[in-house]
């Protein structure tokens, strides 16, 4: 039954992957199996061909190599100037990203996909710089040669005898949206070869002879034509898949390949690589640390190398730590429900006949696991012969070790009248025990030595010769001999499984204190402080801080003794990945750049200098900078909600403040108005006919005027508290115009009103009496400023989402100003006229209108006055039941 | 109608002054409360004809001293109220107050709302019971279910009657939406605001001559609704 429901993880990552899609810039691949086919030429053409139709495209790097027909297509298409960088004396030309990213064509072209940039770049690979075009939603086309992926450059390689550094991880290649494989004939090729058009780098040219072979050629183009139609297959079936959910989908395989350490494991990776692309398995790079402490630094960089390689490849690392590798792998294989497991067989070495492989343990122990065996060829060597771990040897132990034996001698002396020599024996075997337990499996084994010598010497006969008289005292030796190696083997194991308990031990209180430090810090301040002391204690580094401002601007954090380079941690915080020495991005850089990327989004951006950067290369060193930094990003991203927390719980109370002083200002101020216009009414009726009504009449009026006024600035002060709040109801524009030309029946008395209002008009979203004031205002400004008789029209339409309403009058026009600065407060249309009012009213129109998602402006009509229209959204209204 | 008692409900001395000079000016007669507790005595021992109640009153608000009133008396109450206070003034009205003023307010339109206000109590206990109705060039048979413009038959959906029906009861009251929704539709649709709206643009259509500039059925944006003319 579950079979053939569809993998419900795999349509989410199918959903992701095509909205990642959306927004990324598309990548063209040229791809051809060997220099000189006319990938560059096919690019060129096809970029001329959009440039021609009237495409933004621009010409990022272009390798003509000196050919005439390839420079002719370049001619006319908008070119990158290349960077120059001065490198040991040299300048060298380099392709410029941050000039590609900043004109933002819609296509660039960037030749050969495989390049390495030149060290000081940002990014140590072109396929990093292209990626980052596409990031940026750029299209990009490029080229690329079969023997540059990645997963194939060990079968070129042994193909063609010559194997190039230069490489491309598969997935760059298989989610490239477009490949075009750029095809050539074998002996086309060798006849343009033989007519000197395929430009070679002189490295190569010397091994022109062996690479251009016609075998090779063949045996490239067919490599090639394979993986382009693996991947045209892949897309086949992903097409499939997403068009026919309902047909059976096996459960996804899993592959799990165990490393050694040893030489070849690349080719194992490779080669497991090449199964899980063919089986559309996920795949597991799997390293059990059996004798980490028996390896030297150069071996542990030599496994942190494969595992790079396969996470390259698109493999999950994972490193063990254990004492026996087949144990560990089958424990971790189950772990991950993984069905095969990948293992790699070297020829054992006459000399280890003893040794039991870890593919016999797992097939002898686990029979139910798929073990796939690799041949890879190669003898097993010993670590410890390709590099002695780099220990001085300690003198010391050697001389406590000597003078043990000495006592044991001097002691031993007088009791070999009383005891017998086999007693005495005993006597120096412990002396070999303790030294052995005491200093090691060396110093033990001088130990032994040293004390055959001595009892050889001093007490068996005959005496003070090295000669032995009886051959049961050889035995006695060897004896004495294998138990201090065996002591000092066994001591030497506890001690460093002591060792490591301890280094765990230190680590796991590390995280701990850091743990608890931080979960006490309550600002910023007092988390970074704990972060600079904390990290480089731990990691013996110097450390430096960036975080982000407001604007996501990175600012070094004082205090740091690392020098922070802000480019790159800004580089850093922006992608969310590591940079910096030991990663394949800015590795120049002195000190490695790490994201503290916290649950919502990344916090800040750490710098770190290590005293020994091979410390990066420690699976144990590494988890603990992983867990230190993620405990670090979470503690920023608490004390950062907990400020939010506090800024609103002050916006909240200053905005119930400025509500209480508004409510109070304008209560104090209406009621003195509400009196002095009742006064002046009453008297004005009172004294009907008298001199002194015109004067009561202007007290009213002016009065009314400083009303408006007031109302207009509370209204405006309400509306500039960030958020204010609109009562938004579905309310009919008619009656919204009916309400403001009640409420203005006395100063519009001598216009006539002409109103138009659509039939069918919808309701609208609006907060009535903020819409009304915004109408009261536009109808008391038509009335200010146009001479009273001449009419006054409001009319309304519909468009598609929002509807339009007009003021319009037929004054004298539009005083001379810039757009948009009529609605602008306290700006009036003529200085010093005689029209009251300040300017407020349009300011406010504005406010109220933008608040509501609209928009308002003012324009001349013809023949003469002016129009005021603002703009409404229009929505979707309630249903109204018919009756 | 001059001589009639009016109580003035204010708790602010100047306001209540020049409202008392204007008033008494006019030939009413005035009593003055500046408290809830006082103008409940004055209301009960003075038997006014009117009252006019400001909503902040230092001991209670109005709406409170309003509801009071409503459970003995049917007198017309006017209330005056701040522009900020929707809600309350709302809340007033639903409590039985019949027409509000928005502070600050010119004295002739409150004179010319008391005298209306007065008009129709009076009109009230003289004329109930009689199903014909008429204002402006409108004629509506409560009892016959028939609406006449200029003498034509003017066709109302069953709604548009009831909404019609409930106004002209509420004849120059402010009717707010609460009382319109619950009396047409019923206690469970008060808050649906946006039917009033709809059907009262209907009505506007049906029965006014300009219905952006109504001369019967005028809008009290954010409060309701109310008939006026003759």
């Amino acid at each position: 039954m579950s079979a053939t429901r569809p993998d419900p993880d795999r349509l989410l990552a199918e959903v992701k992957a095509d909205q990642q899609r959306a927004a990324r810039g598309k990548l063209k691949i040229f791809f051809g199996a060997c220099p000189g086919v006319g990938k560059t030429y096919a690019m060129l053409l096809s970029l001329r061909r959009l440039h021609d139709e009237g495409g933004r495209v621009l010409v990022g790097v272009a390798e003509t190599h000196g050919r005439n027909d390839t420079a002719q297509l370049l001619e006319g298409l908008p070119r990158l100037a290349p960077r120059r960088i001065e490198y040991r004396g040299r300048t060298l030309e380099e392709f410029d990203l941050d000039a590609a990213l900043a004109a933002h064509p819609a296509l660039v072209a960037v030749d050969e996909l495989a390049h390495a940039n030149i060290e000081g770049s940002r990014h140590s690979k072109r396929w990093q710089d292209v990626d980052e075009l596409l990031e940026a939603g750029i299209d990009v086309c490029t080229t690329l040669n079969v023997q540059h992926l990645e997963s194939l450059n060990d079968v070129v390689g042994r193909i063609t005898g010559i194997r190039v550094h230069e490489t491309v991880p598969d997935p760059v290649f298989d989610n490239a949206d477009d490949v075009v494989v750029v095809d050539l004939p074998a002996d086309e090729l060798l006849k343009r070869l033989a007519e000197g058009k395929v430009y070679l780098p002189d490295a190569a040219a010397l091994a022109r002879e062996n690479f251009f072979r016609k075998g090779n050629l063949i045996a490239l183009r067919e490599l090639s034509l394979r993986r382009a139609a693996d991947r045209v297959d892949a897309q086949m079936r992903d097409y499939r898949r997403t068009r026919f959910i309902d047909t059976v989908w096996p459960a996804r395989e899993r592959l799990l390949v165990g490393l050694s350490g040893a030489p070849g494991d690349e080719r194992l990776v490779r080669h497991a690589a090449r199964l899980a692309q063919k089986l559309e398995a996920d795949w597991i790079a799997v390293h059990v640390d059996v004798a980490h402490w028996r390896r030297g630094k150069q071996a542990r960089r030599q496994v942190a190398k494969t595992l790079e390689l396969a996470a390259g490849l698109g493999a999950e690392t994972v490193t063990l730590p254990g004492e026996e590798a087949a144990e560990a792998l089958v424990g971790c294989a189950r772990e991950h429900n993984a069905n095969r497991l990948l293992l790699g067989h070297r020829p054992r070495p006459a000399w280890r006949f003893w040794h039991v492989s870890t593919i016999d343990r797992v097939s002898h122990q686990h029979p139910d696991i798929d073990l796939v065996v690799i041949a890879l060829g190669e003898p097993q060597v010993r670590p410890e012969q390709v590099e002695r771990p780099e220990r001085g040897i300690d003198w010391l132990a050697y001389l406590w070790a000597s003078v043990a034996c000495l006592a044991a001698t001097l002691v031993a002396t007088p009791l070999v009248r009383v005891f017998d020599l086999a007693n005495v024996v005993m006597l120096f075997l412990l002396t070999v025990v303790l030294v052995a337990l005491r200093f090691g499996r060396g110093a033990g084994a001088w130990a032994a030595l040293l004390a055959v010598g001595c009892f050889d010497f001093f007490f068996v006969p005959p005496r003070g010769t090295l000669s032995v008289g009886d051959t049961q005292y050889l035995f006695t030796f060897a004896l004495m001999l294998g138990v201090a190696l065996i002591i000092g083997q066994l001591t030497a194991r506890l001690r460093h499984e002591a060792r490591v308990a301890a280094a765990r031990e230190k680590r796991a209180t590390a995280l701990a204190r850091l743990a608890r430090e931080l979960s006490g810090a309550l600002t910023v301040e007092q988390i970074v402080e704990i972060a600079l002391r904390d990290f480089a204690g731990f990691f013996q580094s110097r450390v430096g801080l960036a975080l982000p401002d407001m604007a996501n601007r990175l600012g070094i954090v004082p205090g740091g003794d690392c020098a922070v380079d802000v480019s790159i941690a800004q580089w850093v915080f922006d992608h969310d990945q590591q940079a910096g020495i030991g990663t394949a991005t800015l590795a120049a850089a002195a000190a490695r750049y790490l994201p503290l990327k916290a649950p919502m989004r990344v916090r800040g951006v750490m710098a770190m200098e290590f005293a020994d950067p091979d410390l990066l290369h420690e699976p144990e060193a590494q988890r603990l900078l992983e867990a230190c930094c993620s405990q670090l990003a979470l503690a920023l991203e608490r004390v950062h909600f907990v400020e939010v927390a506090q800024s609103t719980l002050v916006q909240i109370e200053g905005e119930r403040m400025r509500n209480t002083l508004l409510a109070t200002v304008s209560h104090d101020l209406r009621t003195p108005l509400t009196t002095i216009m009742g006064a002046a009414d009453a008297a004005a009726s009172r004294l009907r006919g008298d001199a002194a009504e015109p004067l009561l009449q202007s007290i009213r009026q002016q009065a009314g005027s400083m009303l408006r006024l007031v109302e207009n600035l509370l209204d405006m002060a309400r509306l500039q508290t960030r958020g204010a709040r609109l009562d938004r109801q579905w309310q009919s524009l008619e009656e919204i115009v009916g309400s403001a030309l009640r409420e203005l029946r006395g100063p519009l008395g001598e216009h006539p009103v002409h109103i138009e209002l659509p039939p069918g008009l919808p309701l609208l979203e609006v907060d009535a009496l903020l819409i009304e004031r915004v109408l009261v205002n536009l109808l008391e400004n038509a009335v200010k400023h146009t001479p009273p008789g001449t009419a006054i029209g409001i009319s309304a339409h519909l468009h598609d989402d929002q509807v339009t309403v007009e003021v319009s009058d037929a004054g004298p026009g539009l005083p001379e100003l810039a757009p948009g600065k009529l609605f602008e407060p306290f700006e009036r249309g003529r200085k010093e006229s005689a029209v009251a009012g300040i300017g407020l009213g349009l300011a406010l129109a504005r406010r109220i209108v933008e608040a509501h998602g609209g928009h308002i402006e003012a324009r001349p009509r013809t023949p003469h006055g002016a129009v005021f229209s603002f703009t409404l959204p229009l929505g979707q209204p309630p249903e109204v039941e018919a009756a | 109608m001059s001589g009639a008692r009016i109580l003035l409900v204010e708790d602010d001395a100047n306001i209540r002054r020049f409202l008392g000079v204007a008033l008494r000016d006019e030939g009413f007669e005035v009593f003055e409360a500046d408290t809830c507790k006082r103008a409940l005595i004055e209301a009960s021992t003075r038997q006014p004809d009117a009252a006019i109640v400001d909503l902040g009153l230092p001991d209670g608000d109005g709406k409170q001293f309003i509801a009071e009133l409503r459970s003995w008396s049917a007198m017309p109450v006017l209330v005056l109220s701040a522009r900020e206070r929707e809600e309350e003034k709302v809340a007033a009205l639903d409590a039985g107050a019949d027409d509000y003023l928005v502070k600050p307010f010119g004295v002739p339109e409150l004179l010319a709302r008391l005298r209306a206000l007065l008009r129709r109590s009076a009109q009230a206990d003289a004329a109930s019971g009689s199903s014909a109705v008429r204002f402006g060039d409108i004629d509506v048979d409560l009892a016959a279910h028939e609406v006449r413009r200029r003498g034509e038959v003017v066709r109302l959906t069953p709604i548009e009657f009831r909404l019609l029906a409930a106004l002209i009861r509420g004849h120059g009251r402010v009717l707010t939406h609460r009382q319109l929704l619950t009396e047409v539709w019923g206690p469970g649709h008060a808050e649906r605001t946006h039917y009033l709206r709809v059907h009262m643009a209907n009505l506007r259509h049906k029965l006014e001559d300009d219905p952006a500039q109504p001369k019967h059925l005028i809008t009290e944006l954010q409060v309701g609704y109310r008939l006026l003319g003759p």
